[in-house]
Protein backbone atom coordinates (compact mmCIF):
# COMPACT_ATOMS: atom_id res chain seq x y z
CA UNK A 1 0.00 0.00 0.00
CA UNK A 2 2.74 2.27 1.40
CA UNK A 3 5.22 1.58 -1.75
CA UNK A 4 2.23 1.80 -4.52
CA UNK A 5 1.12 5.10 -2.87
CA UNK A 6 4.27 6.57 -3.00
CA UNK A 7 5.81 4.91 -6.52
CA UNK A 8 2.81 5.21 -8.26
CA UNK A 9 4.53 6.57 -11.37
CA UNK A 10 6.53 3.66 -11.24
CA UNK A 11 3.88 1.11 -10.43
CA UNK A 12 1.24 2.67 -13.05
CA UNK A 13 4.15 3.04 -15.87
CA UNK A 14 4.89 -1.04 -15.62
CA UNK A 15 1.04 -1.91 -15.01
CA UNK A 16 0.81 0.29 -18.65
CA UNK A 17 3.67 -0.72 -20.39
CA UNK A 18 2.90 -4.37 -19.72
CA UNK A 19 -0.83 -4.16 -20.58
CA UNK A 20 0.09 -1.84 -23.79
CA UNK A 21 2.35 -4.49 -24.97
CA UNK A 22 0.37 -7.53 -24.70
CA UNK A 23 -2.26 -5.59 -26.97
CA UNK A 24 0.50 -4.41 -29.63
CA UNK A 25 1.94 -7.99 -30.10
CA UNK A 26 -1.65 -9.39 -30.29
CA UNK A 27 -2.61 -6.19 -32.90
CA UNK A 28 0.67 -7.12 -34.86
CA UNK A 29 -0.15 -10.91 -35.04
CA UNK A 30 -4.00 -10.34 -36.14
CA UNK A 31 -2.76 -7.41 -38.52
CA UNK A 32 -1.00 -10.46 -40.86
CA UNK A 33 -4.44 -12.06 -40.56
CA UNK A 34 -5.89 -9.17 -41.36
CA UNK A 35 -3.59 -8.02 -44.49
CA UNK A 36 -4.16 -11.73 -45.80
CA UNK A 37 -7.74 -11.42 -45.49
CA UNK A 38 -8.06 -7.75 -47.45
CA UNK A 39 -5.12 -8.61 -49.99
CA UNK A 40 -7.08 -12.05 -50.04
CA UNK A 41 -10.30 -10.32 -51.27
CA UNK A 42 -8.81 -7.94 -53.56
CA UNK A 43 -7.05 -11.22 -55.44
CA UNK A 44 -10.62 -13.08 -55.30
CA UNK A 45 -9.15 -15.70 -52.98
CA UNK A 46 -9.77 -17.03 -49.88
CA UNK A 47 -6.44 -15.88 -47.82
CA UNK A 48 -6.01 -17.91 -44.67
CA UNK A 49 -8.92 -20.39 -44.13
CA UNK A 50 -7.97 -23.96 -42.72
CA UNK A 51 -6.26 -22.75 -39.50
CA UNK A 52 -9.06 -22.01 -36.73
CA UNK A 53 -12.68 -20.67 -38.04
CA UNK A 54 -11.81 -18.09 -41.37
CA UNK A 55 -7.72 -18.96 -40.54
CA UNK A 56 -8.29 -16.73 -37.18
CA UNK A 57 -5.59 -19.09 -35.36
CA UNK A 58 -3.46 -18.28 -38.26
CA UNK A 59 -0.93 -16.13 -36.86
CA UNK A 60 -0.55 -18.01 -33.07
CA UNK A 61 0.63 -21.46 -36.32
CA UNK A 62 2.79 -18.98 -38.00
CA UNK A 63 4.95 -17.75 -34.47
CA UNK A 64 4.61 -21.48 -33.33
CA UNK A 65 6.62 -22.00 -37.28
CA UNK A 66 8.88 -18.86 -36.74
CA UNK A 67 9.79 -20.14 -33.10
CA UNK A 68 10.67 -24.09 -33.72
CA UNK A 69 12.30 -23.24 -37.39
CA UNK A 70 16.10 -23.56 -37.49
CA UNK A 71 17.70 -20.79 -36.76
CA UNK A 72 20.77 -20.02 -39.42
CA UNK A 73 23.32 -18.15 -38.67
CA UNK A 74 25.51 -17.80 -41.87
CA UNK A 75 29.38 -18.35 -41.06
CA UNK A 76 31.11 -15.58 -42.48
CA UNK A 77 28.31 -12.84 -40.94
CA UNK A 78 29.76 -10.15 -38.46
CA UNK A 79 27.94 -12.48 -35.31
CA UNK A 80 27.30 -8.95 -32.61
CA UNK A 81 25.90 -6.80 -35.30
CA UNK A 82 24.22 -9.89 -36.81
CA UNK A 83 22.09 -10.73 -33.83
CA UNK A 84 21.87 -6.39 -32.79
CA UNK A 85 20.18 -5.95 -36.35
CA UNK A 86 17.07 -7.53 -35.37
CA UNK A 87 16.58 -6.49 -31.48
CA UNK A 88 17.13 -3.11 -32.60
CA UNK A 89 14.52 -2.81 -35.17
CA UNK A 90 12.20 -4.45 -33.05
CA UNK A 91 12.69 -2.67 -29.46
CA UNK A 92 12.92 1.16 -31.36
CA UNK A 93 9.70 -0.14 -33.13
CA UNK A 94 8.04 -1.00 -29.60
CA UNK A 95 9.24 2.05 -28.12
CA UNK A 96 7.62 4.51 -29.95
CA UNK A 97 4.06 3.57 -29.29
CA UNK A 98 4.79 4.28 -25.79
CA UNK A 99 4.20 7.72 -26.80
CA UNK A 100 0.93 7.49 -28.38
CA UNK A 101 -1.81 8.96 -26.41
CA UNK A 102 -5.02 6.19 -26.98
CA UNK A 103 -7.47 7.87 -24.84
CA UNK A 104 -8.31 11.34 -23.31
CA UNK A 105 -5.87 12.46 -20.15
CA UNK A 106 -8.64 12.89 -17.68
CA UNK A 107 -8.85 9.41 -17.31
CA UNK A 108 -7.08 8.49 -14.17
CA UNK A 109 -5.94 5.23 -11.85
CA UNK A 110 -3.49 5.00 -8.85
CA UNK A 111 -3.09 8.86 -7.40
CA UNK A 112 -3.81 10.57 -10.94
CA UNK A 113 -1.83 8.41 -13.58
CA UNK A 114 -3.27 8.77 -16.99
CA UNK A 115 -5.05 5.16 -18.45
CA UNK A 116 -4.44 5.57 -21.88
CA UNK A 117 -0.94 7.29 -22.04
CA UNK A 118 2.43 5.50 -21.07
CA UNK A 119 4.35 8.75 -21.10
CA UNK A 120 3.46 12.14 -21.28
CA UNK A 121 6.44 14.17 -22.60
CA UNK A 122 5.82 17.57 -23.71
CA UNK A 123 7.71 17.05 -26.49
CA UNK A 124 5.98 13.91 -27.23
CA UNK A 125 6.48 14.48 -31.18
CA UNK A 126 9.99 15.56 -31.39
CA UNK A 127 10.80 12.21 -28.92
CA UNK A 128 8.26 9.86 -31.55
CA UNK A 129 10.98 11.40 -34.37
CA UNK A 130 14.02 11.05 -32.36
CA UNK A 131 12.84 7.20 -31.90
CA UNK A 132 12.16 6.62 -35.14
CA UNK A 133 15.12 8.03 -36.96
CA UNK A 134 16.87 5.39 -35.07
CA UNK A 135 14.74 2.44 -36.67
CA UNK A 136 17.23 2.63 -39.97
CA UNK A 137 19.71 1.36 -38.08
CA UNK A 138 17.95 -2.39 -37.72
CA UNK A 139 17.52 -1.93 -41.64
CA UNK A 140 21.07 -0.98 -42.35
CA UNK A 141 23.09 -3.10 -39.96
CA UNK A 142 20.66 -6.20 -41.07
CA UNK A 143 22.23 -5.90 -44.44
CA UNK A 144 25.98 -4.99 -43.24
CA UNK A 145 26.50 -7.74 -41.11
CA UNK A 146 25.03 -10.29 -43.28
CA UNK A 147 28.17 -10.55 -45.50
CA UNK A 148 26.80 -11.34 -48.95
CA UNK A 149 25.88 -8.95 -51.75
CA UNK A 150 21.69 -8.85 -52.20
CA UNK A 151 21.69 -8.13 -48.17
CA UNK A 152 24.12 -5.36 -48.82
CA UNK A 153 22.86 -3.75 -51.71
CA UNK A 154 19.18 -4.03 -49.59
CA UNK A 155 20.36 -2.42 -46.77
CA UNK A 156 22.10 0.75 -48.87
CA UNK A 157 18.85 1.30 -50.99
CA UNK A 158 16.64 1.03 -47.66
CA UNK A 159 18.69 3.36 -45.94
CA UNK A 160 19.22 5.64 -48.69
CA UNK A 161 14.97 5.31 -49.05
CA UNK A 162 14.69 6.06 -45.52
CA UNK A 163 16.63 9.06 -45.59
CA UNK A 164 15.16 10.53 -48.61
CA UNK A 165 11.49 10.32 -47.03
CA UNK A 166 12.20 11.49 -43.69
CA UNK A 167 12.79 14.99 -44.70
CA UNK A 168 9.70 15.19 -46.19
CA UNK A 169 7.73 13.11 -43.65
CA UNK A 170 8.84 15.34 -40.89
CA UNK A 171 8.70 19.24 -42.70
CA UNK A 172 4.94 17.71 -43.77
CA UNK A 173 4.07 17.80 -39.71
CA UNK A 174 5.53 20.81 -39.23
CA UNK A 175 2.44 22.58 -40.78
CA UNK A 176 0.23 20.86 -38.29
CA UNK A 177 2.53 21.73 -35.51
CA UNK A 178 2.34 25.53 -36.60
CA UNK A 179 -1.56 24.94 -36.08
CA UNK A 180 -1.31 23.66 -33.33
CA UNK A 181 1.51 25.54 -31.49
CA UNK A 182 2.21 22.50 -29.11
CA UNK A 183 4.52 19.36 -29.42
CA UNK A 184 2.31 17.70 -27.14
CA UNK A 185 0.27 14.60 -28.43
CA UNK A 186 -2.17 15.76 -26.06
CA UNK A 187 -2.10 19.12 -26.63
CA UNK A 188 -2.42 18.48 -29.97
CA UNK A 189 -5.51 16.60 -29.87
CA UNK A 190 -7.11 18.40 -28.06
CA UNK A 191 -6.48 22.14 -30.09
CA UNK A 192 -8.90 20.20 -33.00
CA UNK A 193 -11.93 19.87 -30.81
CA UNK A 194 -14.71 21.83 -31.86
CA UNK A 195 -16.99 22.20 -35.30
CA UNK A 196 -17.35 23.98 -37.97
CA UNK A 197 -21.28 24.53 -39.09
CA UNK A 198 -22.02 22.42 -36.17
CA UNK A 199 -21.52 18.82 -36.72
CA UNK A 200 -17.67 19.19 -39.07
CA UNK A 201 -15.32 18.30 -37.09
CA UNK A 202 -12.04 21.08 -37.06
CA UNK A 203 -9.43 18.38 -37.40
CA UNK A 204 -5.92 19.40 -39.16
CA UNK A 205 -6.70 17.06 -42.51
CA UNK A 206 -9.02 20.13 -43.84
CA UNK A 207 -6.75 23.10 -43.45
CA UNK A 208 -3.46 20.71 -44.06
CA UNK A 209 -4.48 18.52 -46.74
CA UNK A 210 -1.65 19.10 -49.27
CA UNK A 211 0.46 17.89 -45.83
CA UNK A 212 -1.84 15.06 -44.94
CA UNK A 213 -1.46 13.55 -48.28
CA UNK A 214 2.82 14.18 -48.67
CA UNK A 215 2.72 12.65 -44.70
CA UNK A 216 0.51 9.76 -46.02
CA UNK A 217 3.06 9.29 -49.17
CA UNK A 218 6.58 9.68 -47.26
CA UNK A 219 5.02 7.76 -43.92
CA UNK A 220 4.33 4.78 -46.46
CA UNK A 221 7.62 4.78 -47.93
CA UNK A 222 9.30 5.50 -44.61
CA UNK A 223 8.09 2.20 -43.38
CA UNK A 224 9.21 0.15 -46.59
CA UNK A 225 6.10 -1.16 -48.28
CA UNK A 226 3.89 -1.73 -51.18
CA UNK A 227 5.00 0.51 -53.59
CA UNK A 228 8.03 1.82 -52.05
CA UNK A 229 9.30 -1.57 -51.06
CA UNK A 230 12.10 -1.54 -53.07
CA UNK A 231 15.01 -2.82 -50.45
CA UNK A 232 13.23 -6.61 -50.65
CA UNK A 233 11.91 -6.21 -54.24
CA UNK A 234 12.21 -10.18 -54.79
CA UNK A 235 12.95 -9.94 -58.69
CA UNK A 236 16.03 -8.29 -57.99
CA UNK A 237 17.11 -8.45 -54.59
CA UNK A 238 15.89 -12.02 -53.32
CA UNK A 239 14.42 -10.86 -50.02
CA UNK A 240 17.04 -7.71 -49.43
CA UNK A 241 18.27 -6.68 -46.18
CA UNK A 242 17.09 -9.86 -44.44
CA UNK A 243 17.62 -12.58 -47.03
CA UNK A 244 19.90 -14.16 -45.07
CA UNK A 245 17.57 -14.20 -41.72
CA UNK A 246 15.60 -17.17 -40.85
CA UNK A 247 13.46 -18.62 -37.89
CA UNK A 248 12.45 -15.87 -35.28
CA UNK A 249 14.91 -13.25 -36.01
CA UNK A 250 13.16 -13.06 -39.20
CA UNK A 251 9.96 -12.57 -37.20
CA UNK A 252 10.99 -9.76 -35.51
CA UNK A 253 11.90 -8.19 -38.56
CA UNK A 254 8.16 -8.62 -39.53
CA UNK A 255 6.78 -7.42 -36.21
CA UNK A 256 8.81 -4.28 -36.13
CA UNK A 257 7.87 -3.94 -39.98
CA UNK A 258 4.44 -4.05 -38.75
CA UNK A 259 4.57 -1.91 -35.31
CA UNK A 260 5.85 0.80 -37.50
CA UNK A 261 3.14 0.74 -39.44
CA UNK A 262 0.91 0.77 -36.59
CA UNK A 263 2.78 3.67 -35.01
CA UNK A 264 2.72 5.92 -38.16
CA UNK A 265 -1.00 5.36 -38.60
CA UNK A 266 -1.29 6.32 -34.97
CA UNK A 267 0.50 9.71 -35.66
CA UNK A 268 -1.73 10.22 -39.05
CA UNK A 269 -4.44 9.84 -36.61
CA UNK A 270 -3.29 12.37 -33.48
CA UNK A 271 -1.92 15.01 -36.56
CA UNK A 272 -4.40 15.11 -38.93
CA UNK A 273 -7.79 13.08 -37.76
CA UNK A 274 -8.29 14.61 -34.27
CA UNK A 275 -7.00 11.48 -32.12
CA UNK A 276 -9.62 10.36 -30.26
CA UNK A 277 -11.88 12.68 -30.17
CA UNK A 278 -15.12 11.73 -32.01
CA UNK A 279 -16.19 13.02 -35.02
CA UNK A 280 -20.05 13.99 -33.85
CA UNK A 281 -20.97 16.50 -31.33
CA UNK A 282 -21.38 15.69 -27.76
CA UNK A 283 -24.95 16.33 -28.12
CA UNK A 284 -25.50 13.51 -29.88
CA UNK A 285 -25.85 11.12 -26.95
CA UNK A 286 -26.29 7.79 -29.45
CA UNK A 287 -23.12 7.84 -30.56
CA UNK A 288 -21.78 6.43 -26.41
CA UNK A 289 -23.95 3.23 -27.52
CA UNK A 290 -21.56 2.79 -30.81
CA UNK A 291 -19.05 0.40 -29.16
CA UNK A 292 -21.08 -1.48 -28.05
CA UNK A 293 -23.50 -2.04 -30.68
CA UNK A 294 -20.66 -2.36 -32.93
CA UNK A 295 -19.09 -5.43 -30.73
CA UNK A 296 -22.78 -7.11 -30.23
CA UNK A 297 -23.39 -6.75 -34.10
CA UNK A 298 -20.14 -8.64 -34.70
CA UNK A 299 -21.05 -11.18 -31.99
CA UNK A 300 -24.31 -11.59 -34.08
CA UNK A 301 -23.00 -12.39 -36.90
CA UNK A 302 -20.04 -14.21 -35.70
CA UNK A 303 -22.34 -16.66 -33.96
CA UNK A 304 -25.12 -16.74 -36.67
CA UNK A 305 -21.83 -17.75 -39.52
CA UNK A 306 -21.01 -20.28 -36.65
CA UNK A 307 -24.22 -21.74 -36.47
CA UNK A 308 -24.95 -21.85 -40.38
CA UNK A 309 -21.96 -22.54 -42.29
CA UNK A 310 -19.23 -24.00 -39.74
CA UNK A 311 -18.72 -27.66 -39.10
CA UNK A 312 -16.60 -29.26 -36.80
CA UNK A 313 -14.17 -27.53 -34.07
CA UNK A 314 -14.61 -24.30 -36.10
CA UNK A 315 -18.26 -23.96 -34.96
CA UNK A 316 -16.99 -24.14 -31.36
CA UNK A 317 -14.12 -21.94 -32.12
CA UNK A 318 -15.99 -18.82 -33.79
CA UNK A 319 -18.86 -19.93 -31.18
CA UNK A 320 -15.95 -18.36 -28.66
CA UNK A 321 -15.31 -15.13 -30.45
CA UNK A 322 -19.12 -14.64 -30.77
CA UNK A 323 -19.43 -15.05 -26.81
CA UNK A 324 -16.27 -13.04 -26.08
CA UNK A 325 -17.65 -9.97 -28.68
CA UNK A 326 -21.22 -10.03 -27.01
CA UNK A 327 -19.65 -10.17 -23.60
CA UNK A 328 -17.24 -7.22 -24.25
CA UNK A 329 -20.09 -5.71 -26.65
CA UNK A 330 -22.36 -5.62 -23.14
CA UNK A 331 -20.29 -4.29 -20.96
CA UNK A 332 -19.33 -1.39 -23.12
CA UNK A 333 -23.14 -0.52 -23.45
CA UNK A 334 -22.90 0.23 -19.49
CA UNK A 335 -23.16 3.72 -18.66
CA UNK A 336 -20.30 3.86 -16.20
CA UNK A 337 -18.11 2.25 -19.22
CA UNK A 338 -18.41 5.27 -21.37
CA UNK A 339 -15.39 7.17 -20.63
CA UNK A 340 -13.12 4.25 -20.83
CA UNK A 341 -14.22 3.39 -23.59
CA UNK A 342 -14.84 5.94 -25.87
CA UNK A 343 -11.68 7.86 -26.66
CA UNK A 344 -9.66 3.88 -27.24
CA UNK A 345 -13.12 3.28 -29.47
CA UNK A 346 -12.56 6.08 -31.88
CA UNK A 347 -8.80 5.91 -32.16
CA UNK A 348 -8.72 2.23 -33.26
CA UNK A 349 -11.21 2.86 -35.53
CA UNK A 350 -9.17 5.96 -37.38
CA UNK A 351 -6.10 3.63 -36.74
CA UNK A 352 -7.94 0.78 -38.37
CA UNK A 353 -8.67 3.02 -41.86
CA UNK A 354 -4.69 3.86 -42.10
CA UNK A 355 -4.38 -0.04 -41.71
CA UNK A 356 -6.78 -1.05 -44.13
CA UNK A 357 -5.22 1.71 -46.64
CA UNK A 358 -1.73 0.85 -46.28
CA UNK A 359 -4.01 -3.11 -47.87
CA UNK A 360 -5.49 -1.42 -49.99
CA UNK A 361 -2.70 0.10 -51.66
CA UNK A 362 -0.79 -3.37 -51.64
CA UNK A 363 -3.25 -4.73 -53.17
CA UNK A 364 -3.57 -2.15 -55.69
CA UNK A 365 -0.24 -0.72 -56.45
CA UNK A 366 2.87 -1.70 -58.83
CA UNK A 367 6.43 -0.70 -57.42
CA UNK A 368 8.01 2.21 -58.22
CA UNK A 369 11.45 1.48 -60.03
CA UNK A 370 14.41 3.24 -57.74
CA UNK A 371 15.57 5.91 -59.93
CA UNK A 372 11.89 7.15 -59.34
CA UNK A 373 11.16 6.21 -56.29
CA UNK A 374 14.52 8.56 -55.61
CA UNK A 375 13.30 11.65 -58.23
CA UNK A 376 9.68 11.34 -56.53
CA UNK A 377 10.83 12.08 -53.22
CA UNK A 378 13.40 14.81 -53.87
CA UNK A 379 12.01 16.69 -57.00
CA UNK A 380 8.37 16.40 -56.11
CA UNK A 381 7.43 15.49 -52.41
CA UNK A 382 9.99 17.60 -50.55
CA UNK A 383 9.07 21.06 -52.58
CA UNK A 384 5.40 20.15 -52.21
CA UNK A 385 5.93 19.92 -48.64
CA UNK A 386 8.00 22.96 -47.82
CA UNK A 387 5.57 24.62 -50.28
CA UNK A 388 2.89 23.80 -48.38
CA UNK A 389 5.08 24.56 -44.73
CA UNK A 390 5.50 28.38 -45.91
CA UNK A 391 2.07 28.82 -47.14
CA UNK A 392 0.49 27.68 -43.58
CA UNK A 393 3.18 29.75 -42.13
CA UNK A 394 2.17 32.80 -44.08
CA UNK A 395 -1.99 32.37 -43.38
CA UNK A 396 -0.95 32.72 -39.63
CA UNK A 397 1.85 35.42 -40.10
CA UNK A 398 -0.89 37.31 -41.54
CA UNK A 399 -4.20 37.14 -39.72
CA UNK A 400 -5.83 39.05 -42.53
CA UNK A 401 -6.84 35.48 -44.61
CA UNK A 402 -7.92 33.76 -41.77
CA UNK A 403 -11.47 34.37 -40.90
CA UNK A 404 -11.70 33.04 -37.64
CA UNK A 405 -8.82 33.95 -35.65
CA UNK B 1 16.71 9.59 -5.16
CA UNK B 2 18.73 6.32 -6.56
CA UNK B 3 16.63 5.71 -9.59
CA UNK B 4 18.15 9.15 -11.15
CA UNK B 5 21.69 8.06 -9.60
CA UNK B 6 21.66 4.09 -11.01
CA UNK B 7 20.55 5.57 -14.37
CA UNK B 8 23.33 8.54 -14.29
CA UNK B 9 26.22 6.02 -13.73
CA UNK B 10 24.74 3.46 -15.93
CA UNK B 11 24.68 6.24 -18.59
CA UNK B 12 28.47 7.28 -17.71
CA UNK B 13 29.63 4.13 -18.25
CA UNK B 14 28.23 3.54 -21.19
CA UNK B 15 29.03 6.62 -22.18
CA UNK B 16 33.13 6.23 -21.69
CA UNK B 17 32.75 2.37 -22.37
CA UNK B 18 31.39 3.79 -25.83
CA UNK B 19 34.47 5.73 -26.62
CA UNK B 20 37.13 3.40 -25.72
CA UNK B 21 35.36 1.22 -28.10
CA UNK B 22 35.44 3.81 -30.62
CA UNK B 23 38.91 3.53 -30.54
CA UNK B 24 39.34 0.40 -29.88
CA UNK B 25 37.56 -1.15 -32.49
CA UNK B 26 38.81 -2.81 -35.69
CA UNK B 27 36.22 -3.02 -37.81
CA UNK B 28 34.91 0.14 -38.68
CA UNK B 29 30.78 -0.31 -38.41
CA UNK B 30 32.04 -0.79 -34.90
CA UNK B 31 33.53 1.81 -34.34
CA UNK B 32 30.05 4.15 -35.90
CA UNK B 33 28.07 1.74 -33.42
CA UNK B 34 30.62 2.51 -30.55
CA UNK B 35 29.84 6.60 -31.33
CA UNK B 36 26.02 6.20 -31.90
CA UNK B 37 25.95 4.62 -28.23
CA UNK B 38 27.94 7.28 -26.89
CA UNK B 39 25.55 10.27 -28.65
CA UNK B 40 22.65 8.17 -27.06
CA UNK B 41 24.22 7.24 -23.43
CA UNK B 42 24.37 11.22 -23.49
CA UNK B 43 21.05 11.94 -24.53
CA UNK B 44 20.06 9.98 -21.40
CA UNK B 45 21.91 12.03 -19.28
CA UNK B 46 20.50 15.12 -20.88
CA UNK B 47 17.04 13.72 -19.95
CA UNK B 48 18.12 13.37 -16.58
CA UNK B 49 19.16 17.00 -16.51
CA UNK B 50 15.64 18.22 -17.45
CA UNK B 51 16.31 19.25 -21.02
CA UNK B 52 14.06 17.37 -22.90
CA UNK B 53 14.34 19.41 -26.19
CA UNK B 54 18.56 19.34 -26.18
CA UNK B 55 17.98 15.20 -25.27
CA UNK B 56 15.82 14.55 -28.61
CA UNK B 57 17.66 16.99 -30.97
CA UNK B 58 20.88 15.14 -29.76
CA UNK B 59 19.63 11.91 -30.69
CA UNK B 60 17.95 13.21 -34.04
CA UNK B 61 20.89 15.13 -34.80
CA UNK B 62 23.51 12.96 -34.85
CA UNK B 63 22.48 9.18 -33.38
CA UNK B 64 19.72 9.54 -36.30
CA UNK B 65 20.81 11.95 -39.27
CA UNK B 66 25.01 11.98 -38.66
CA UNK B 67 25.67 8.70 -37.74
CA UNK B 68 22.80 6.99 -40.52
CA UNK B 69 25.20 8.97 -43.03
CA UNK B 70 28.41 7.55 -41.60
CA UNK B 71 27.23 3.73 -41.52
CA UNK B 72 25.80 4.38 -44.64
CA UNK B 73 29.17 5.09 -46.39
CA UNK B 74 30.92 2.61 -44.55
CA UNK B 75 28.40 0.05 -46.22
CA UNK B 76 28.84 2.45 -49.43
CA UNK B 77 32.68 1.78 -49.65
CA UNK B 78 32.95 -1.39 -47.74
CA UNK B 79 36.10 -0.84 -46.21
CA UNK B 80 38.10 -4.07 -44.72
CA UNK B 81 39.36 -4.45 -41.74
CA UNK B 82 41.76 -1.71 -39.89
CA UNK B 83 45.19 -2.29 -40.48
CA UNK B 84 47.23 -1.96 -36.89
CA UNK B 85 50.24 -0.37 -36.92
CA UNK B 86 53.04 -0.19 -34.25
CA UNK B 87 52.87 3.17 -32.28
CA UNK B 88 55.11 5.93 -33.47
CA UNK B 89 58.25 6.36 -31.17
CA UNK B 90 56.75 10.08 -30.20
CA UNK B 91 53.37 9.09 -29.82
CA UNK B 92 54.67 5.96 -27.29
CA UNK B 93 57.49 8.00 -25.72
CA UNK B 94 55.48 11.68 -25.59
CA UNK B 95 51.85 11.33 -26.16
CA UNK B 96 50.99 8.45 -23.60
CA UNK B 97 52.76 10.48 -20.65
CA UNK B 98 51.44 13.94 -21.82
CA UNK B 99 47.44 12.01 -21.82
CA UNK B 100 48.00 11.03 -18.67
CA UNK B 101 49.17 14.34 -17.82
CA UNK B 102 45.92 15.98 -19.12
CA UNK B 103 43.62 13.65 -17.39
CA UNK B 104 45.27 14.00 -13.90
CA UNK B 105 45.40 17.85 -14.25
CA UNK B 106 41.79 18.32 -15.21
CA UNK B 107 40.85 15.79 -12.34
CA UNK B 108 42.63 17.80 -9.90
CA UNK B 109 41.36 21.21 -11.17
CA UNK B 110 37.49 19.02 -11.33
CA UNK B 111 38.65 18.57 -7.60
CA UNK B 112 39.74 21.88 -6.26
CA UNK B 113 37.43 24.13 -8.39
CA UNK B 114 34.25 25.32 -6.48
CA UNK B 115 32.21 23.00 -9.24
CA UNK B 116 32.82 19.88 -7.53
CA UNK B 117 31.35 21.26 -4.22
CA UNK B 118 28.62 22.88 -5.38
CA UNK B 119 27.25 20.26 -7.68
CA UNK B 120 27.62 17.94 -4.67
CA UNK B 121 25.51 20.04 -2.75
CA UNK B 122 22.95 20.25 -5.22
CA UNK B 123 23.00 23.93 -5.02
CA UNK B 124 23.80 24.34 -9.13
CA UNK B 125 21.08 21.80 -10.09
CA UNK B 126 18.47 23.86 -12.17
CA UNK B 127 15.09 23.66 -10.50
CA UNK B 128 13.24 25.09 -13.35
CA UNK B 129 13.65 23.10 -16.49
CA UNK B 130 13.48 25.02 -19.56
CA UNK B 131 10.74 24.83 -21.45
CA UNK B 132 10.87 24.27 -25.35
CA UNK B 133 8.58 27.05 -25.87
CA UNK B 134 11.29 29.10 -23.72
CA UNK B 135 14.28 27.55 -25.31
CA UNK B 136 12.89 28.76 -28.85
CA UNK B 137 11.74 32.32 -27.95
CA UNK B 138 15.58 32.88 -26.70
CA UNK B 139 16.79 31.35 -29.86
CA UNK B 140 14.45 33.37 -32.22
CA UNK B 141 15.03 36.10 -30.17
CA UNK B 142 18.01 37.35 -28.16
CA UNK B 143 20.66 34.63 -30.34
CA UNK B 144 18.65 35.06 -33.79
CA UNK B 145 21.64 36.19 -35.07
CA UNK B 146 23.87 33.60 -34.10
CA UNK B 147 21.31 31.10 -35.13
CA UNK B 148 21.02 32.50 -38.98
CA UNK B 149 24.65 32.87 -39.01
CA UNK B 150 24.91 29.05 -38.35
CA UNK B 151 22.70 28.02 -40.82
CA UNK B 152 24.73 30.28 -43.07
CA UNK B 153 27.93 28.50 -42.16
CA UNK B 154 26.15 25.02 -42.75
CA UNK B 155 24.96 25.83 -46.14
CA UNK B 156 28.41 27.21 -47.16
CA UNK B 157 29.52 24.14 -45.86
CA UNK B 158 27.15 21.74 -47.99
CA UNK B 159 27.98 23.73 -51.08
CA UNK B 160 31.70 23.19 -50.35
CA UNK B 161 30.87 19.94 -50.11
CA UNK B 162 28.71 19.44 -53.69
CA UNK B 163 31.54 21.75 -55.23
CA UNK B 164 34.29 19.18 -54.28
CA UNK B 165 32.00 15.88 -55.29
CA UNK B 166 31.69 17.39 -58.16
CA UNK B 167 33.40 15.68 -61.57
CA UNK B 168 35.15 18.63 -62.95
CA UNK B 169 33.48 18.94 -66.46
Amino acid sequence: MGFISQHSVLVASVIKIAVLLFIVMTALAYLTWFERKVVARIQSRWGPYYVGAHGLLQPLADGLKFLFKEDFTPPASDKLVYFLAPFLALTLALTAIALIPFGPPTVHFLNGQQVFLVSNIDIGLIFLFAITSMGVYGVALAGWSSNSKYPLLGGLRSSAQMISYEVSLTISVVGVLLLAGTLNFNGIIEGQSGYWLGFFPRWHFVPQIVGFACYLTAAIAETNRVPFDLPEAETELVAGFHTEYSSFKFAMFFMAEYANMITVSCLATILFFGGWLSPFPASWHWQLYLPGAGLVALGIYCAIDSATRMRGIARLQLGVVAVLALGLGALCLMPWAAPYVQGPFWFTLKVLVFLFFYVWVRGTLPRFRYDQLMSFGWKLLLPVSLANLVITALVLVFPAFTRHA
Amino acid sequence: MMGPLIVFFACAVLAVAGAILLILAREPIHSALSLILVMVALAILYLLLGAEFISAVQIIVYAGAVMVLFVFVIMLLNFGVEERTDFSKLAKYVGVPLGFFLLIEVARWLYESRIGSVVASGAGTVTVAASTRDLSAELFRQYLFNFEATSILILVAILGALVLARKSQ
